[in-house]
């Protein structure tokens, strides 16, 4: 079964406030300069933030925000985040891949971002609430 | 670059406790615009069954990122931070963390390979109470980029 797409905007100043809230300071995620010398395309988003709205895609589908039993993804591929109003999108997809008999659902989530899948072996298992 | 696979299977001592707030996981999940009320309001989240603001799901991070300085700044292991990117993460959690948790945590290095010329170190983090509950398990794979 496939769920339906949820998107998330991502923008510098989300950045700015997901450094501050989680304390990841690296300057790769809020300074062009650094980004580029370290042969970046300019600020990327932290691979945790973008996990942080998958979780919010994967506890929306689940209908609590205490559903999620496990969660794991691999960083494939970099958001670039443009220094504009716009920012970017992140659109975030699965299909449910099993309902086990003690009631976890597993689900095979595809997050994309400009048309480009930016984690791979994404998975989520959530305790659906009763 | 390469990491010396002799650390394999080292556990380092256990952090000094991290006193989970309410503020702070509001703060995170605002940060995420993670806007279920069970994370901002106790009443909520008393609701479905917890003492306190319930984090979210990959809220663990901001305590394992911190404790996972004791591996990253471990000088006999070396790792140069500036090359470093993020390879895998993932969270087993036995419950939900709250606000007034007291977390301590416990890290190991699990797999350190090399390929192509970067390098590969697995840690885990075994996140309890400070009483020894259980709370969560975090992977988190870094990729230490070689010279190109």
């Amino acid at each position: 079964m496939e769920l339906p797409t949820q998107t998330f905007r991502v923008t510098r100043a989300d950045l700015v406030r997901y450094a501050g809230a989680s304390g990841d300071f690296n300057p790769i995620h809020w300074s062009d300069r650094f980004a580029t010398k370290v042969g970046l395309p300019g600020v990327i988003a932290h691979g945790m933030f973008t996990m942080a709205l998958v979780g919010r895609a994967v506890t929306t589908w689940a209908g609590a925000p205490d559903a999620v039993v496990d969660f794991g993804v691999r960083f494939t591929r970099p958001v670039a985040v443009p220094d504009d109003d716009q920012g970017t999108e992140i659109e975030v997809s699965a299909v449910v891949k099993e309902v086990t008999e003690d009631g976890l659902t597993r689900l095979d989530v595809t997050a994309t971002c400009q048309g480009e899948k930016v984690l791979s072996q994404a998975r989520a298992t959530v305790r659906m609430p009763r | 670059m390469s990491l010396d696979p002799s650390f394999v299977g080292r556990t380092y001592p256990p952090t000094a406790p991290y006193q989970v707030g309410r503020e702070k996981i509001r703060e995170f999940a605002t940060a995420i615009g993670a806007t279920d009320p069970a994370h901002h309001d106790p009443e909520a989240a008393r609701a479905l069954g917890h003492p306190d603001v319930v984090a979210p799901p990959t809220f663990p991070v901001v305590v394992t990122m911190a404790a996972s300085r004791q591996i990253i700044e471990d000088p006999a292991l070396g790792v140069d931070y500036s090359r470093v990117v993020h390879g895998d993460q993932r969270f087993a959690y036995t419950r939900p963390v709250v606000a007034g948790d007291e977390l301590v945590c416990v890290n190991t290095i699990e797999e350190i390979t090399s390929r192509g010329g970067h390098g590969f170190l697995t840690t885990r983090t075994d996140v309890s109470t400070s009483a020894g509950e259980p709370v969560v398990a975090v992977w988190s794979k870094i990729v230490v980029r070689g010279e190109a």
